[in-house]
């Protein structure tokens, strides 16, 4: 039947790409990859690496910006994914290195160094935790400390899923006051600030840098009992790089610590949250550079957006062909074997019922971050509509029509390819074509794990809290997907035969 | 020779032969007559090795029709369903070479083979690179028998041909299908519901109902001394209407 063997081959040939694709090792030459945490801040300090790396020369500089979480900047660092990033010495100690005793950052680069990490100085700001209410509800509440929220349980709170988890988050704060609201719910916290805004929410959890804070007129509780730590800003990097290129590593820390305070970077995010400013602006006005020229402005954006395109058809475009290379010989095994196919098939609707973005984020352990990754993920995620297709339109073929290909002593592989994939050529196309079309709006979700295409916009403008930026990359997306469903009827045509059309 | 023995099927609990027996002498056409239900298509897909017998035997020219024989038994017989049964992502053209090229004939020795049965089935050339679609009924039936022609079997097992035809293009192509049988002198077994079609194209018919055999013999046979009252039934009932355009089975 030569099925079996033509799937394993395309397994293997499918694990080869990967792995070649996912390159999880280090930097090529000459390249520094500077990646960040999707909020505003973490985006700014990395732009900000990232501009005076080019300025110093050494080595290029990669954006790999706005990877997620905490622990998932942390592995890309260690997986060599990314070079450096902006960390806080409170998150470094308590989170990742689990001893609440560092609290400097010489006592952290100590334990870290023997991993092959490093870090530099502090910038010169701190950026913890803090509780924050609208000012008017605090007057008209008496709340100046947390430890006031006890006296009103009925407050809505809305935290950023990060905060809710971590023990110097939410569970050990409302352990040390006491603390008994009674609704808390988990919250984007970009959204976060409309509700408060508008009252929907009352207290939520922010950044004392928070450029928002003085803007919305919000009110930073007093953390009386001391709670949070300290989060100094540093620069976290891989050692190898700092000893590769130690001319860019000295520049980074010659032009950063002790440079930012508290007011400072307050301004900055505010600059990007608030005034709309792009993040290289910022970045861009920190060092000394200015205001880029509107006009420029406007031609980077379009030259941004190309690229992104073809970076979001490569995403497509493989993940569909690796979906049509695989699913298609597993429809053919399903319709074969009807009861391993049932079984196969379902295995394959399973992974569909998991949200792509969690499908995204197991793939980060087994193939790191990156373009790799998030290829494996939207192929599985193509393969559903595919797959299930083949076998639908092959089981629907008139079994009188089959039985005369038995009669005609039709070969199984003549029978495979003159008889049934033409007859089921409509359905198999329909399943292409949906997998297509989804794939492109899922692939929006990769930039999550670092793998580009329009999502990165729309990560990028959920952060800054910028629907223009949002929209830059979902209004693309739409189009692209029109594209597809017009060039897949099309495609129609030329695939489907004449005499079934 | 084709000999039926003693064949039982069922399919689950419901017999559709029971305990049937017939022969079909080389070089002769049998018709198995019967209204829808009555079996005879299934005799037909027994032969044929489409499905296996429950009890008794088939045998064609002393094989006995096997899950090991089927392959070699196949090469020598060709195969007409109702309509054509024709791909229809396929020209009429394709249609007609499908076994031909699964053979691994050279492609000038199928463009010829195809053409001398065109000519025998009264088809041009235009209507070859047709679709099934855009073919009327009866050429899509005469593509069918082309098909199964095309290898020169033996023997022919048509089932219903001329079923979804109307009476007029029925009528004309039962005349022509008597005198391509005669004039190529194979072994046919036709299954009909029409009792012209029987009396028309067969030398031997076998009536069945319900499974079972109810006569075998000469249309004059039926006609003049039945078995028992049903085929006197069976034949009055059609004779006096209009050859019918039923689907059989």
């Amino acid at each position: 039947m030569g099925v079996f063997p033509r799937s394993a081959l395309g397994g293997v040939a499918l694990g080869a790409l990967l792995l070649s694709a996912v390159g999880a090792g280090a930097a090529p030459d000459g390249v520094i990859r500077v990646g960040s945490k999707s909020f505003t801040e973490s985006y700014i300090l990395a732009e900000v690496a990232a501009q005076i790396i080019e300025q110093v020369g050494e080595a290029r500089a990669e954006r790999r910006v706005g990877l997620g979480g905490t622990g998932l900047t942390y592995r890309a660092l260690e997986s060599g994914a990314i070079d450096l990033y902006p960390e806080y010495t409170g998150t470094l100690a308590r989170v990742l290195l689990k001893d609440a005793s560092l609290e400097t950052p010489e006592a952290i680069r100590a334990r870290l160094l023997p991993g092959g990490l490093t870090v530099s100085a502090s910038l010169g700001f701190v950026n913890t935790y803090a509780l924050a209410v609208r000012a008017d509800a605090a007057e008209r509440l008496g709340l100046r400390t947390i430890g006031d929220l006890v006296r009103h349980p009925e407050l809505r709170a809305a935290f950023s899923s990060g905060f809710l988890e971590r023990e110097d988050g939410w569970p050990g704060l409302r352990a040390r006051y006491g603390l008994t609201l009674a609704r808390v719910e988990v919250m984007e916290h970009a959204l976060t600030y409309r509700a408060i805004a508008s009252g929907q929410v009352d207290v939520m959890d922010v950044f004392s840098t928070d450029g928002q804070l003085e803007r919305l007129k919000l009110r930073l509780l007093d953390d009386d009992r001391r709670f949070f730590p300290d989060y100094s800003a540093v620069l976290l990097a891989r050692r190898e790089m700092t000893e590769r290129y130690p001319r860019t590593w000295a520049r980074l820390r010659e032009a950063l610590e002790g440079r930012l305070d508290g007011a400072r970077m307050a301004r900055l995010n505010a600059m990007a949250d608030l005034d709309g400013r792009r993040v290289s602006e910022v970045a861009a006005v920190f060092l000394g550079g200015g205001t880029a020229a509107v006009a420029g402005r406007h031609r980077e954006m379009l030259a941004e957006l190309a690229a992104l395109t073809v970076d979001h058809l490569v995403l497509v475009l493989i993940s569909v062909g690796v979906a049509i290379v695989l699913g298609i010989p597993m429809g053919i095994v399903a319709a074969r074997y009807r009861r391993a196919g049932q079984l196969e098939l379902s295995v394959i609707a399973m992974l569909q019922t998991v949200p792509a973005l969690a499908l995204l984020m197991f793939m980060i352990p087994l193939f790191g971050i990156g373009k790799g990754p998030a290829l494996v993920a939207l192929s599985l995620y193509a393969l559903l509509p595919i797959a299930r297709n083949t076998y639908a339109g092959l089981i629907a073929i008139d079994r009188t029509l089959l039985e005369i290909a038995g009669v005609l002593r039709l070969a199984p592989l003549r029978r495979l390819l003159r008889i049934e994939l033409p007859l089921a050529a409509i359905s198999i196309m329909a399943g292409i074509k949906t997998a297509a079309v989804t794939t492109v709006g899922t692939a929006t979700l990769a930039a999550f794990i670092g793998g580009g295409g329009y999502g990165a916009l729309i990560v990028r403008g959920l952060a800054l809290d910028d629907t223009a930026t949002i929209l830059a990359g979902a209004a693309p997306a739409a189009a692209m997907a029109l594209v597809f469903h017009a060039l897949f009827e099309l495609a129609d045509r030329v695939v489907v035969p004449r005499g079934l059309r | 020779m084709i000999a039926v023995h003693e064949v039982t099927k069922r399919f689950g609990a419901t017999p559709a032969l029971d305990a049937v027996s017939l022969e079909v002498r080389p070089g002769t056409t049998h018709v198995l007559l019967g209204s829808s239900g009555s079996g005879k298509s299934t005799v037909l897909r027994l032969i044929l090795g489409l499905i296996w017998p429950d009890a008794g035997s088939v045998r064609v020219d002393g094989t006995p029709v096997e899950p090991g024989t089927r392959d070699g038994l196949l090469a020598r017989m060709g195969y007409v369903v109702q309509d054509g049964g024709l791909y229809p992502h396929l020209t009429a053209f394709d249609n007609v070479a499908l076994a031909a090229e699964a053979q691994r004939w050279p492609r000038p020795r199928i463009a010829g083979r195809v053409g001398e049965l065109a000519e025998l089935a009264g088809l041009d050339g235009d209507m070859l690179r047709r679709h099934p679609r855009e073919l009327s009924g009866g050429q899509r039936q005469r593509v069918g028998l082309m098909r199964a022609l095309v290898l020169d079997p033996p023997i022919l097992l048509l089932d219903e041909p001329l079923g979804a035809l109307d009476p007029i293009v029925r009528a004309e192509l039962q005349e022509q299908l008597g005198r391509l049988f005669a004039r190529l002198a194979k072994t046919v077994v036709l299954v009909t519901h029409d009792i012209r079609e029987a009396a028309r194209l067969g030398h031997t018919i076998t009536l069945l109902t319900a499974g079972r055999v109810v006569q075998h013999g000469t249309f004059a046979d039926l006609a003049e001394r039945p078995a028992s009252p049903f085929v006197t039934q069976f034949l009055t009932a059609q004779t006096l209407e209009p050859s019918g355009t039923r689907p059989g089975g």
